[in-house]
C-alpha cells in the first residue's frame, strides 16, 4: 500500500536560492515524524509544501493519492491537514471559542452547538476550557499556542504539522506545550514536526528526519538517530545541542 | 459691524427653509457618496494586495490619477462631458441631463474612493501574513480568509482614517455649489446674493459643523478605543452548562 504521504523528488526555489533539492520522502497514516536539522536547512518550507503555503517549484506532494495541486490545495487542506505555527497565529478578532469553531461552522457546516461542544472538549484536553470566553491577545504564548493545537483538533484533520511551535515561547511555557503535544501524539494522527526540542523527538517520534541544506541527510529512529548516526553532519549537530 | 446686525441674523434665521433643504440634499449626497466611496474603495484596496498585476495596475493608475487631480475640474469635467458621453452609449438625440444628486455623489464618490482604498490597503497591510497563512492552512480561500479573518481586523485599524475620510467627503459636497447646485453651500450662496447678507455663510458654516464636529469626536473616540485590547467576552455560558444554545447575549 502507498504511504499515505508521499513527497517525491520536491525541489523548492525562493528566487535564486535553493531552498529543497530534490526530497523525497514517506510518511505512513498515523506515523510521528520529526524533522530536525540547522536553521536554514528547508525543514519548515519542506512541511510548509505539505499544506501547499508554499508552492512546489518542481517535484510533488502526494496525500493519500492525491496529488496537491494550486486547484485542489484547499479542499485538501480541508480535508487532511492542519497546521500549527510558530507564532500561533490565532485570530484575535475572535474569542477562543470563536477561533475552535470558525472553521467547523464556516466550512465543514457544523450546527454551532455541535462546533462548540467539539470546541470545549478539544480545550478541556489542553486545560483551557476556563480561557474559551477570552480574547487570545489576554493570553499567554504557552496558552495562545495550545489554543493553537486545540483549533487544530477541532477539525479532525488525520494530519497535523507543527512548524516550530515552541521556538517563539518563554523558555517556561515550552514544557506546557510539549506536554500537550505527547497528549496528541497517542492518537493515530499523522505528525510532522520541525522542532529543536530533541527531548521530545527522543519521546514521541517513530522516525526522525535530518535536514541538511535542503537535503534529508539522515533518517531513522530516534535510538539509531541519537546513539549512532551515519552521517558526521549530524553527530556534529548532536554535540552541539546536547552538552 | 454688520454681521452682528440682529435684523439681518432675524431675516437669515427666517429663510432657515432655504438652508435646512440644501442641508438635506448635502445629507444625501453625502449618504450616496459614502457608500459609493466605501465599497469602490473597498475592492480597489483588495486589488492592491491580490497577486495579480493586472489589479494591481487598475488600483495605482485610479489611486494616482483621483489623488493627484482637483476635484473641482473631475467634477466640471462630468458636468459638461457626462451628458455628451451618456448620449453617445444611449443614442440619445439630446445630450442627457446628469440630475445635480448623481454628479455630487459620483464626484466626492469616486474621488474618496482613491483615498480610502488607500486607508483600506494599509489596513489589510498592518494584518500579519500569519493570519491568512493560517485561514488558508484551514482551508478557507482567499475570499473567506479576507472576509471572517482579515477584512474584520482591517476594520478596526482603518475605522478612525476611514471616519476622517468620511468627514472630508462632507466639507468636499460644497464643490457642488459651482455647477449644478441643490446643495447647502449652493443654496447658502443663493441667500447671499439675493440679500447681500454674509450671515448666510456663518449659517452654512454653522450647518457643516454639526455634521462634521460629531465626525471628528468620533474619530478621537476610535482612535482611543482602537489602540486597547478586547477584554473577556460575556457570554451566557450555555455552551458549557448543556443548556439549549439561546443564541449570543
Amino acid at each position: 500500500m502507498p504511504a499515505f504521504i508521499q513527497i517525491r523528488n520536491l525541489n523548492k526555489y525562493f528566487g535564486d536560492l535553493h531552498v529543497l533539492k530534490d526530497v523525497n520522502l514517506e510518511v505512513q497514516e498515523g506515523e510521528k515524524v520529526v524533522i530536525l536539522g540547522p536553521s536554514g536547512s528547508g525543514k519548515s518550507t519542506l512541511i510548509r509544501c505539505v499544506d501547499f503555503l508554499e508552492e512546489p517549484s518542481s517535484g510533488e506532494v502526494v496525500i493519500d493519492g492525491t496529488t496537491l495541486t494550486r486547484k485542489n490545495h484547499l479542499e485538501m487542506a480541508r480535508k487532511y491537514s492542519s497546521m500549527v505555527f510558530q507564532q500561533f497565529n490565532l485570530y484575535p478578532n475572535m474569542t477562543v471559542l470563536g477561533n475552535l469553531t470558525i472553521a467547523p461552522i464556516k466550512l465543514q457546516h457544523k450546527s454551532k452547538e455541535e462546533a462548540n461542544a467539539n470546541a470545549m472538549a478539544a480545550l478541556r484536553r489542553v486545560g483551557l476550557a476556563q480561557k474559551a470566553d477570552e480574547y487570545p491577545q489576554n493570553l499567554s504564548g504557552g496558552q495562545q499556542q495550545r489554543v493553537a493545537i486545540a483549533r487544530a483538533m477541532c477539525t479532525k484533520q488525520p494530519i497535523i504539522l507543527f512548524d516550530e511551535p515552541t521556538s517563539a515561547l518563554d523558555p517556561e511555557m515550552v514544557q506546557e506545550v510539549l506536554d500537550v503535544m505527547v497528549e496528541l501524539a497517542h492518537e493515530n494522527i499523522t505528525m510532522l514536526c520541525v522542532t529543536h526540542e530533541m527531548g521530545f523527538a527522543r519521546e514521541v517520534a517513530d522516525r526522525i528526519v535530518f535536514m541538511d541544506d535542503g537535503r534529508i541527510i539522515e533518517t531513522g529512529t530516534p535510538e539509531h538517530f541519537f546513539t549512532h548516526p551515519d552521517n558526521p553532519r549530524v553527530q556534529a549537530f548532536l554535540d552541539k545541542i546536547i552538552h | 459691524m454688520d454681521l452682528f446686525d440682529p435684523m439681518r441674523w432675524q431675516q437669515t434665521l427666517a429663510n432657515m427653509d432655504m438652508f435646512w433643504e440644501g442641508f438635506g440634499f448635502t445629507l444625501r449626497v453625502v449618504l450616496a457618496g459614502l457608500a459609493l466611496a466605501l465599497v469602490l474603495g473597498t475592492v480597489l484596496g483588495i486589488f492592491s494586495t491580490t497577486r495579480s498585476k493586472v489589479l494591481h495596475a487598475i488600483n495605482r493608475v485610479y489611486v494616482e490619477f483621483y489623488q493627484n487631480t482637483p476635484l473641482p475640474v473631475q467634477v466640471f469635467f462630468m458636468y459638461a462631458a457626462g451628458p455628451l458621453i451618456l448620449q453617445r452609449i444611449t443614442g440619445a438625440s439630446d445630450p442627457v441631463r446628469i440630475a445635480s444628486f448623481t454628479l455630487g455623489a459620483l464626484g466626492v464618490g469616486l474621488y474618496h474612493a482613491a483615498y480610502i482604498s488607500e486607508v483600506i490597503r494599509q489596513g489589510i497591510e498592518a494584518v500579519p501574513r500569519g493570519q491568512m497563512e493560517a485561514a488558508l492552512s484551514q482551508g478557507f480561500s482567499r475570499a473567506q480568509a479576507y472576509r471572517y479573518v482579515i477584512l474584520p481586523q482591517t476594520f478596526r485599524i482603518i475605522l478612525p482614517p476611514l471616519c476622517n475620510q468620511a468627514l472630508n467627503l462632507v466639507k468636499n459636497t460644497s464643490v457642488l455649489a459651482l455647477i449644478a447646485g441643490g446643495d447647502l453651500m449652493y443654496n447658502a450662496d443663493n441667500f447671499v446674493s439675493t440679500y447681500g447678507y454674509l450671515q448666510g455663510y456663518v449659517m452654512c458654516c454653522l450647518l457643516y459643523f454639526l455634521i462634521c464636529f460629531p465626525l471628528a469626536l468620533l474619530v478621537q473616540h476610535l482612535e482611543r478605543s482602537s489602540s486597547r485590547t478586547p477584554r473577556r467576552r460575556r457570554r451566557a455560558v450555555a455552551a458549557q452548562a448543556g443548556q439549549t444554545a439561546g443564541g449570543e447575549a
